[in-house]
């Protein structure tokens, strides 16, 4: 008899997906994936549009991280109109500045909400524990202090988002060759010194600092635990700049392997040249791998586990961060970690290095500059153009094309969940095989087992689709006849 | 000559010859509006300015002030109406306001505000509109243009004094066009100037846009109202 099980709906990752886990005649796991059937279709709504109001418009395809979006489409205009990196030109220091900042703060604010109201819950209650305690309202409960200086860093972040961009979500700050508007001293010092109510940023690298300690007590509590849980193969995907170090908004992407080392390096605008996508017809979502290795040799992890598996070092001016990046390539011995819920100690590792960052751009004088674009001639026109930034989730790249007269023709984008779906579809099979122990019951235990290794990805469905509506997250069991054999729905 | 007049039951002073629409302003009553603009001749296309005289449902932009003129124009039915004018627009074209570069700079947007509109409650036409592009820089995003015929009647070629833009066709068939030869022969200063006249987002500079930061742009930092109020254009 073969078995199909259904999870409906994981509550707690952004959008919505499918999981089916496939049985063979044995009964074992064949495979489990993740289906994501949803509509595919803001790369066609902007054609035939204004090339310049294609950020904006694409960058609603994201509630959380529309600033990455905003910036990878932003890159990809420069380039169009003939003064972006593609053209071999250099930002002027103030909006390449300026841009950074912003995309710090959104990493800062998304990491925050991903590991403190997603991941946290379940690191201190435990995977088993009832699901409405394992939540950020059974954080509240158990540690109201805790919850409450998470909600004033995250505020923090927002308001830093708001203030670059002009508005908390889906704000407008670049334009083609630059940015539209400077950091005020007032709005410097705002941030820097804690005025009206805000941290300030001492306070903020503190908060940053719990995120770690955080998870140094789980992991010393359950060390095997998540050590273990859904060890998984991939190469490691992120932007570099020249020192080998991670560079979130700009850099070369290189690839690296179990041994860390370098696989591929090239420039983003030759993605195409070295990275194919893979399709199937279960799934909107294509499946990214390096040419040269093929699909199951060249599939590669992006996101926050990866950019640590790559990054040399950091900055000598983000020591915190530099301290505890150390700390994890010691414990993993110089290797790349293969361990999914190691997702989550790189993420607040990041979340160290985003405060420690933005301290250092908050007092660079660089960002009171007024020369906010670089200015370009109906003669540097290129009609095309690619960005790549790293997003909280992930490498993102957006590439666009638009015809002599302006209009859009083509849009692309690749986003952090796309690269991931190898290895998230290969996690979910881990967890399977671990976790399946009864083909005729669906436990709790698999159920929730399931759920935390896709939310490690902290996947955004939607947004890996551009979907257009919802779908819950249904995982099913299926036979190896391909007859469903249980469901569960939460 | 000055005689009086009753606004929402106040008695106003206003000059003989004025239009109705102005005279309110003058005297701080705001009456929304899309295709007039101060200085130039009415259109009345819009009907945006409808307001009660004297018992009877008028655009506030097509009539000269008369002395004893009776009008409401807060009213709550009155006001209704013109909201309900707003919306159809909203339904009529394609507006996405999020993306749009006009954004904060519309004054259909502005007016959607003023009127309190927060969603329209006809059906949603979403009319297939192709963009007109074949100009060196004027970029027609069709999707919304409200027909209001300000660019029709008031931008010209300098030389010959011909019309630049038309509408051709009626009803849902109706559509902008551009006479791509003339257009090509206006300044920067005049494309500028076209794509401000314009009070949607359909007339479009290429590739210019979002220069002023969100809480800079023209209707952030001084609203449409206050604008009508103080004797602008618009
Ligand atoms: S033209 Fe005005 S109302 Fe229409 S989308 Fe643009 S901003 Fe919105
Ligand atoms: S293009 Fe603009 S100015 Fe011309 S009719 Fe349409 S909305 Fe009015």
């Amino acid at each position: 008899m073969s078995r199909k099980l259904i999870i409906d709906p994981v509550t707690r990752i952004e959008g919505h997906g499918k999981v089916t886990i496939q049985l063979n005649k044995a009964k074992k796991v064949d495979w489990a994936r993740l289906n994501v059937v949803e509509f595919r279709g803001y790369e066609k709504f902007v054609q035939g549009h204004p090339y310049w109001e294609a950020p904006m418009m694409l960058q609603r395809v994201c509630g959380i991280c529309f600033v990455s979006h905003h910036l990878a489409g932003a890159k990809a205009l420069d380039d169009m109109v003939g003064v972006g990196y593609g053209n071999g030109v250099q930002m002027l220091p103030a909006p390449e500045k300026m841009r950074r900042l912003g995309h710090y703060a959104q990493q800062l604010q998304s990491h925050v909400a991903a590991y403190f109201y997603l991941t946290a819950p379940e690191m201190l209650f435990g995977v088993d524990a009832p699901p409405d305690q394992r939540n950020v309202q059974g954080l509240i409960e158990a540690d109201p202090e805790l919850v409450r200086r998470v909600l004033r860093l995250r505020k923090w972040g927002q308001e830093l988002i708001t203030t670059v961009f002009g508005k908390r979500m889906h704000g407008i700050h670049s334009v083609p060759g630059g940015v539209n508007k400077n950091l005020s001293t007032v709005d410097r010092d705002r941030f820097l010194n804690g005025e009206g109510g805000l941290l300030s940023i001492d306070e903020v690298i503190e908060g940053a600092q719990e995120a770690l300690k955080v998870f140094y007590g789980y992991h010393e509590a359950h060390r095997d635990w998540i050590d273990n849980f859904a060890v998984v193969p991939g190469l490691n995907l992120c932007l570099v700049n020249d020192q080998g170090n991670v560079d979130y908004f700009h850099g070369d992407l290189r690839v690296v392997d179990q041994n860390r080392e370098v696989v591929e390096e090239f420039d983003y605008h030759d993605y195409l040249d070295h990275f194919e996508e893979a399709t199937e017809e279960w799934s909107y979502m294509k499946f990214p791998y390096l040419k040269r290795l093929g699909r199951e040799a060249g599939s590669a992890r992006v996101g926050s586990l990866a950019r640590v598996n790559v990054t040399r070092d950091y900055e000598a001016e983000t020591p915190l961060a530099r301290e505890a990046l150390a700390r994890f390539h010691d414990y993993n011995k110089g290797k790349a970690s293969n361990a999914t819920l190691h997702t989550n100690w790189a993420r607040a590792i990041e979340i160290l290095h985003s405060a420690e960052q933005i301290r250092n751009l908050l007092n660079d004088p660089d960002l009171q500059k007024e020369d906010l674009v670089v200015p370009h001639a109906e003669t540097d026109w290129t009609g095309e153009g690619v960005g790549v930034v790293e997003a909280p989730r992930g490498t993102l790249l957006h590439h666009y094309r638009a015809d002599q007269d302006g209009a859009m023709t083509f849009a692309n984008l690749i986003v952090a969940t796309t690269q991931n779906n190898q290895v998230i579809n290969r996690t979910i099979t881990s967890v399977a095989e671990e976790y399946l122990t009864d083909v005729d019951e669906i436990t709790d235990g698999l159920m929730n087992h399931v759920e935390f290794g896709i939310r490690a990805y902290d996947p955004c469905l939607s947004c890996a689709t551009h979907a257009v509506g919802q779908m819950p997250l249904i995982v099913t069991i299926q036979g190896a006849d391909g007859g469903v054999l249980a469901r569960r729905e939460r | 000559m000055s005689f009086t007049i009753t606004i929402d039951k106040r008695k106003v002073l206003v000059d003989e010859g004025c239009t109705l629409i102005d005279a309110a302003a003058d005297n701080g009553v705001f009456i929304p509006n899309l295709c007039y603009t101060r200085g130039k001749p009415c259109l009345g296309t819009c009907r945006v300015c409808s307001v009660r005289v004297n018992g009877k449902v008028t655009a506030a932009c097509t009539v000269p002030v008369q002395p004893g003129m009776v009008v409401d124009v807060n009213e709550p039915e009155v006001a209704e109406m013109r909201k309900l004018l707003v919306e159809a627009l909203f339904s009529e074209g394609n507006h996405n306001c999020p993306s749009c570069e006009k954004s904060g700079r519309c004054e259909l947007q502005a007016v959607a505000y003023e009127v309190e509109m927060t969603a329209s409650p006809f059906p949603y036409r979403f009319p297939k509109r192709e963009r007109e592009d074949a100009a060196d820089h004027i970029f027609l995003e069709r999707d919304r243009c409200i027909f209001c015929q300000r660019c029709v009647e008031h931008v010209r070629d300098e030389e010959t004094g011909q019309a630049i833009f038309a509408i051709h066709g009626r009803g849902t068939k109706a559509r902008i066009e551009i006479d791509v030869g003339l257009a090509n022969k206006l300044t920067p200063e005049q494309v500028h100037a076209a794509a401000e006249l314009c009070p949607v987002g359909c007339i479009l500079e290429k590739g210019v846009g979002f220069e002023d930061p969100m809480g800079s742009r023209k209707f952030d930092v001084k609203s449409l109202r206050r604008r009508m109020l103080e004797g602008e254009t618009s």
